[in-house]
């Protein structure tokens, strides 16, 4: 039986739409990939309200920032390799540093960006953005999360970075398991007590699925879906810590500075005696290739979480 | 400088290398299932031009510190630098059919760390030029002879980064450099001037202290002429400006936006082999 497949960037297309309809100071901008980032969406609806900034991702952020000093709340898309490092002192300055207003919000994140190739595959961008003071950090992991991470972004305060990947995903939760969500607090998505998944983005699903491959073993996972990575639940990781005695962290990023490293430096600090591994992208760029290869290739797909999952407990 | 002489033979000869190279590329298109068919298109007379007429370099001496360098700063364009480095013996050209999987060499964008051949890592739209400049400079200091030749794409320009790049290459009157714009007139949202408006290029260009020359992008005898009327230009650096379009060679994917970043499926992959047959025969028989 097939999973139900979504395009979390149609979510977010769609979700700025409805927002723009309630927040009529909602505007948008885009730097030449709207139909990749889908804010072509909103573009058709609110035409006065979207912005075409060109391939100049440095001025359309710092552009968003004005806008947002006069009242607006600016949504400003790109793929996120050119949302946060092309653009980081732009970022650093004018939303940052002003607490600005600023929703950035990335598409194509990740290595599941696939065929591109390295320069296309971000998997820094949680780690920047995690450094910079005021600013809050998500990477939802299906559609339906996509949505209410997008409606969260509108309505609250600040600058905020969200980033989702190119490809269609699992749909994960149905709309009614998300009326609670809120900014900082990750989600018990599937509880177990041998080991914890901490995952976000795309890798929430692959967790899913080596939960059920252990489950054959015997082993019983808990998966928690932490989509913000910045505030950070300290309280649930801590939790976990101390009821699975285990924590496996996976995230579409570097093992350096993203999902991994929030959850290790907690973890240090306390001094718990919590067996740990991160899995990420391994300090290395990666390459072309489908998807499912390079998951496998670079050890991210379920069989190999549930692999290190085995090695970890035992 | 020492001027090739060309005749309508050597023409020819570069014209049905240019059909073969389009062919390599939709080829590597079809069987990758993505990238860039527009901008590799647009951008093949004048590759063609450079590495098999113009520009000095040998393929089995990549390292050459004398060489003719060419940057592709619109790294999408990668399909079409790939296919002429093969062709002119940089690397197999069985490896053309690894473009875009995963263990194989061609990456989607150029990287110069693993491809002989590949000067400048790019995909990241706007460095190419900036890049360029590094690569002039260090000709002057070293008093090198060596030309350098950058690719930008018209939506390209609408980066930052690329007038600072102009600022300095005129400031330091880099008469070694010489860019190449695809003036094709798209990017992916639309029409350049509907995104933002570039319009007057000459102009901007000239302002900006540039030699600008405006040609015909698709015919090599024109190409030619231009490159070497900007090498023998002194103490600024050359624009040409190659009025292209995008998709060429291909009738349905001509001027079509919708062919920037899809690639063709079975049935259009055996349309444009046809329209490239027809094309070839017509001119081997010229
Ligand atoms: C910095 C950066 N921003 C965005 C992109 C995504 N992108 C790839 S190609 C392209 C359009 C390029 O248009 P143009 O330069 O006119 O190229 P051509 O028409 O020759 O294909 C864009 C926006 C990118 N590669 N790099
Ligand atoms: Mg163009």
């Amino acid at each position: 039986m097939g999973k139900e497949m979504v395009n979390p960037r149609s979510a977010y297309g769609e979700t700025l739409i409805e927002l723009g309809k309630k927040h009529p100071n909602l505007v948008v901008l885009d730097a030449d990939l709207s139909k990749s980032t889908k804010t072509i969406l909103f573009a058709k609806k609110y035409p006065e309200r979207f912005f075409e900034m060109g391939i100049a991702e440095a001025n359309m952020i710092s552009t968003a920032a004005g806008l947002a000093s006069c009242g607006k709340i600016p949504f400003v898309s790109t793929f996120a390799v050119f949302a946060t490092g092309r653009v980081y002192d732009q970022i650093r300055m004018d939303v940052a540093y002003s607490n600005a207003n600023v929703k950035i919000f990335a598409t194509h994140g990740g290595i599941s960006v696939g065929k591109d190739g390295a320069s296309h595959q971000m998997t820094e961008d949680l780690a920047l953005m995690r450094v910079l003071p005021n600013m809050t950090v998500f990477a939802p992991s299906d559609a339906t999360q996509t949505r209410r991470i997008v409606e969260l972004m509108a309505t609250n305060k600040g600058p905020m970075y969200a980033r989702i990947g190119r490809a269609s995903t699992p749909l994960i939760y149905k709309k009614e398991e998300l009326k609670d969500i809120s900014i900082g607090k990750g989600m018990i998505t599937k509880d177990g007590e041998d080991v914890s998944f901490i995952a976000c983005g795309t890798m929430v699903d692959h967790v899913l699925d080596a939960r059920k491959i252990l489950s054959k073993e015997g082993i019983n996972a808990r998966v928690i879906d932490m989509h913000t990575i910045k505030p950070i639940d300290k309280k649930l990781v801590l939790k976990c810590a101390k009821e699975t005695n285990a924590i496996l962290t996976a995230e579409e990023h570097s093992i350096i500075g993203g999902l991994g490293g929030a959850v290790s430096e907690i973890l240090a600090e306390e001094g718990l005696p919590c067996r740990f591994r991160r899995m990420g992208v391994k300090d290395i760029f990666c390459e072309s290739g489908e998807p499912a290869d390079l998951f496998e290739k670079y050890g991210l797909n379920a069989k190999h979480i549930a692999k290190v999952a085995n090695e970890l407990i035992r | 400088m020492i001027l090739k002489p060309y005749d309508d033979e050597v023409i020819k000869k570069l014209n049905v290398t240019a059909v073969k190279i389009r062919k390599h590329v939709i080829e590597m298109l079809y069987r990758a299932k993505s990238g860039h068919p527009g901008g590799s298109l647009s951008a093949v007379d004048a590759i063609v031009a450079l590495y098999f007429h113009h520009m000095r370099h040998n393929p089995k001496k990549p390292e050459d510190p004398n060489r003719d360098r060419f940057i592709l700063s619109k790294g999408h364009a990668a399909p079409t630098l790939y296919a002429v480095l093969a062709e002119c013996g940089y690397f197999d050209v069985k490896e053309l059919k690894g473009l875009r999987e995963v263990n194989c060499m061609l990456q989607g964008h150029p990287v110069s760390l693993y491809v002989p051949g590949v000067e400048a890592s790019t995909g990241s739209l706007g460095h190419g030029l900036s890049f360029a400049n590094g690569v002039a400079l260090a000709g002057k200091a070293d008093d090198k002879k060596y030309n350098v030749y950058v690719m930008l794409g018209d939506g390209e320009t609408d980066e930052g980064q690329i007038w600072e790049a102009a600022a300095v290459a005129s400031h330091y009157k880099f008469d070694n450099l010489t860019a190449l714009l695809d003036r094709n007139f798209l990017q992916i949202d639309g029409n350049t001037e509907d995104v933002l408006r570039l319009e007057s290029v000459r102009d901007r260009w000239s302002s900006f202290g540039w030699h600008v020359i405006e040609i015909d992008g698709h015919d090599i005898g024109q190409i030619i002429d231009a490159l070497l009327k900007a090498d023998e230009h002194k103490n600024q650096p050359s624009m040409i400006i190659l009025n292209t379009v995008k998709g060429k060679g291909v009738s349905f994917m001509e001027n079509n936006v919708d062919f920037h970043g899809v690639p063709p499926n079975e049935m259009e992959y055996k349309l444009a082999m046809r329209e490239f047959d027809v094309l070839q025969r017509r001119l081997e028989a010229s």
